[in-house]
């Protein structure tokens, strides 16, 4: 055997060794779904309110301040989990809008009602037809907008304490600034 | 107190690892016969820290004490006693625990049945072996500490997760352990042989077996992940092709290949450099799949502590461990000799057939596994890549690969006499092809479902002709044959059974993935569904409490007055939800129901599956691994004196494996 030869392990090796440092340098995160819609204006929408004499929710809403954008369902385990992780939050003083995601309206209230409300306004997106502007996953889906509507980040999955300290919170502070 | 106990046991294990590795390497350097049987009781030593360690942690879990991070983290005091006993490996801290135990473990193997190695090669590979625990206890020392305490302690654990409460992933990590793991003894082999700068007739004699060992628990590790897959993550497949997966392929491959190439060594004295280079590569792979699973460079379901730290961490291990034995390799192997010639066509040259197919499988499976990250790195651009491109790639390397392992066994070594063997085997040729043929015409099943068949057909029957050969069944009265089968050596029916394995997997595969039915519909409670010729009658939902969740239960009515129930839990510990799918499993093809999620008024979404054949996957991995198994308990491997005149008179019954 060429003693060349006995070099190709080696040199494919550490081939192999710099592709796999090179993300963990860059410091990305692959867990991170980046939304499509990342700086850009949120979709224009006017969606009806859950009850009668309630405001609904419509694209101008989110315009005036950060917010954050919720899309959730009484159908989603998760979504149980967050609400009282949510109701700190809007206790803290964050201004949260709730989209229902394909639900019915009164399984909706009953699930509020039951576990609490921490949305300024509920927008009922009852085909989700808004959702799929939004470019929605799967629920929940946490977006965070901005003062002049544009969408800035986008979390898939449930708002764990981690998420919220770590990147929602500062995020909606550094908006506000 | 035990907590601290573990803790300081784990520390003592990494100052012995560190003089189990430096003494003996420098006995051997030297020559110095004290300094070198150092390495046996050190060995020893290590592992008996690590079991204490390890044990302080069950205890832990087990006693639910939540002063530590690791139980507040991942057991719940109203779960289970089994999953609080696997909770200790179902993270990220306790599994690398486990990790490191198992290595020891097998580093006091090897001190323990060594006796008969020459006392350099012994003492180099247990300090090799000590070496990879000092990186890994490091490791754990360092980033991730499983005692470490929390002030105050809560009042309960925040649980683990639902989908790893499961008896089937109680037992998937330690079995897939001692494969990954079992690979570095022979890495160690491996590194040590290069030291010496020579391959010993005793090398060759050790190194299957140890690479058996490993094969027979990755083999089993696998299956049985494949198979906790398939039941609880409730859609039903068995393989996806998923970054983690092929992180446990990937060795599994290369330890198939190591086993085959481990032969020739063994029998002809041929291909060491190769297989010592396979042998590297093995485990090289096995800390690859480790560094893929814990750094998240990749998305996987399976991904867990994602933490970059860790992941420079094990990269720098996987490094040092790859570079300086492949560099080794470099130095070394151009200076050993090629050892006994053969002809292509022959059994030697049908195992190198086998390499050659399965090592560039492997390849196609590391290039399918890393392109989306290096197509990332380069493009910022995220793709996945998934089951079109295996199929694409790897099933046609299965292709030739499956037909040569049915003429192999029947070739000589040296020379080879490709024409007898097919002369025995156009029995099986004739019947593959029918059996295809008559898929294609008479059930219009598409091609590669034929192909397939034929295939398994065809490796089933040559496995048969070939054992009937060597008994000369039906050529020599019953009872002549009967006893020669009885005096077969064990590994050539280790070998018939794998192979056979193989087969009956085959069938399992092309059955499930060509011949399966799904329905996915509304229904309300007494809707009939009509699935594969079958009517499953839906009974509605009904609410159980469960230990530690609370769930949904769907009733699932066949045919026969059978009730099949599946649920979907919610944990309110851990705040997730899992399904529980009910399957009535039959040789035929399994019933696979599903409770979906609930639709408008009394309906629900329900996913019904018929997974033609699908049982066949695990009952033919399960005969792979039972092989391994069973040629493992040959009498040759469990001696492992030299006995020549032995293998002259095997050799004259057609030679074992």
């Amino acid at each position: 055997m060429g003693r060349l030869f006995a070099l190709v392990p080696l040199a494919a090796a550490v081939g192999l060794l710099a592709a796999l440092a090179w993300p963990l340098f860059e410091g990305r995160n692959p867990q991170e779904l980046p939304s499509v819609l990342l700086d850009k204006p949120v979709p224009a929408f006017d969606l009806p309110a859950l009850g009668a004499g309630e405001p609904g929710l419509t694209s101008t809403d989110l315009k005036g301040k950060p917010v954050l954008l919720n899309v959730f369902a009484s159908w989603c385990a998760p979504c149980r989990a967050e609400i009282p992780r949510l109701q700190g939050l809007a206790a803290e003083g964050v201004t949260i809008y709730g989209l229902a995601y394909k639900d019915d309206p009164e399984a909706t209230r009953r699930f509020l009602d039951a576990l609490g409300n921490p949305y300024a306004r509920i927008g009922v997106d009852r085909d989700g037809r808004t959702g799929i502007e939004f470019g929605v996953y799967g629920v929940p889906e946490t977006y965070v907008i901005d003062g002049d509507g544009m969408i800035r980040h986008r979390h898939v999955g449930e708002v764990t304490d981690r998420v919220a300290d770590a990147t929602l919170v500062p995020l909606l502070k550094e908006l506000a600034k | 107190m035990i907590v601290e106990l573990g803790h300081l046991a784990l520390a003592a294990a990494l100052v012995v690892a560190v003089f189990q590795t430096v003494v003996p390497l420098y006995g051997a350097a030297r020559g110095d016969a004290t300094l070198m049987a150092l390495a046996r009781p050190a060995a020893m030593v290590q592992f008996a820290a690590l079991i204490l360690s390890f044990g302080a942690l069950t205890h832990a879990f087990v006693t639910s004490d939540f002063s530590v991070s690791n139980v507040v983290s991942n057991s719940h005091s109203l779960k289970p006693m089994i999953y609080k006993i696997s909770g200790v490996w179902g993270n990220h801290e306790g599994s690398m625990l486990l990790w490191v135990l198992i290595l020891a473990l097998f580093g006091a193997a090897v001190a323990a049945f060594g006796d008969n190695l020459p006392e350099s090669l012994r003492a180099r590979t247990i300090a090799i072996q000590g070496l990879i625990g000092v990186g890994f206890l490091t490791f754990i020392l360092f980033t991730s500490n499983p005692f470490e305490r929390v002030i105050p302690a809560p009042i309960d654990g925040q649980g683990l997760n639902p989908l790893l409460q499961d008896i089937g992933l109680a037992l998937h990590p330690p079995m897939l352990y001692l494969g990954y793991v079992g690979l570095s003894t022979t890495f160690s082999f491996a590194v040590a042989a290069l030291l010496e700068g020579r391959v010993d007739p005793s090398w060759a004699r050790w190194v299957r077996p140890w690479t058996l060992a490993a094969w027979v628990a990755l083999t089993a590790g696998i299956i049985l992940g494949s198979g906790w897959a398939y039941y609880e993550l409730g859609w039903g497949g068995w393989w996806f092709w998923d970054p983690v997966e092929n992180a446990s392929f990937l060795p599994w491959l290369a330890a198939t290949a190591l086993l085959h190439s481990a032969i020739v060594v063994e029998k002809r004295d041929a291909l060491k450099s190769w297989t010592i280079l396979l042998a590297l590569i093995a485990f090289a792979l096995s800390l690859l799949g480790t560094f893929l699973v814990r750094s998240g460079v990749l998305t996987s379901v399976h991904a867990f502590a994602v933490d970059p730290e860790r992941g420079m961490f094990i990269l720098v291990l996987l490094a040092i461990a790859v570079v300086g034995s492949f560099g080794l390799y470099a130095w070394r192997a151009p200076t050993m000799d090629g050892g006994g010639v053969f002809r292509p066509i022959s059994r030697e040259g049908g195992l190198v057939l086998n390499n050659l197919l399965t090592a560039t499988a492997a390849a196609t499976v590391l290039i399918g596994t890393l392109y989306p990250l290096a197509l990332e790195t380069v493009t910022g651009e995220k793709v996945s890549v998934g089951p079109p491109f295996y199929e694409a790639t790897f099933v046609p390397l299965m292709v030739p690969l499956i037909i040569a392992v049915g003429i192999g066994p029947m070739l000589a070594w040296k020379r080879g006499d490709l024409a007898g063997a097919m002369h025995n085997l156009w029995a099986a040729a004739i019947i593959a092809i029918s059996v295809g043929l008559a898929l294609a015409w008479l059930k219009g099943a598409p091609v590669g479902a034929a192909l397939g068949m034929a295939l398994a057909a065809w490796l089933a029957i040559a496995v048969l002709t070939e054992w009937a050969d060597r008994i000369r069944l039906f050529r020599v009265p019953f009872a002549n044959a009967w006893s020669r089968a009885a005096g077969l050596p064990r590994s050539a029916y280790g070998m018939s059974i794998a192979h056979l394995g193989l087969a009956v997997f085959i069938v399992g595969a092309v059955g499930e993935t060509y011949f399966s039915h799904e329905v996915v519909r509304y229904a309300s409670r007494g809707d009939r569904i009509e699935i594969a010729g079958r009517t499953v009658v839906f009974d509605g939902v009904s609410e159980r409490a469960g230990p530690n969740f609370n769930a949904q239960v769907g009733i699932f009515v066949l045919e026969n007055g059978d009730r099949l129930e599946s649920e979907r839990r919610f944990y309110p510990a851990e705040g997730q939800q899992t399904t529980e799918a009910a399957i009535r499993v039959g040789p035929a093809g399994d019933l696979y129901a599903v409770l979906g999620e609930p639709a408008d008024g009394e309906n629900w979404t329900i996913r019904i599956y018929y997974k033609t054949l699908v049982v066949w996957i695990w009952i033919g991995g399960f005969l792979m691994s039972l092989g391994g198994l069973v040629s493992l308990a040959d009498r040759r491997l469990r001696v492992g004196a030299p006995a020549p005149r032995r293998r002259v008179a095997e050799a004259a019954v057609g030679g074992d494996d």
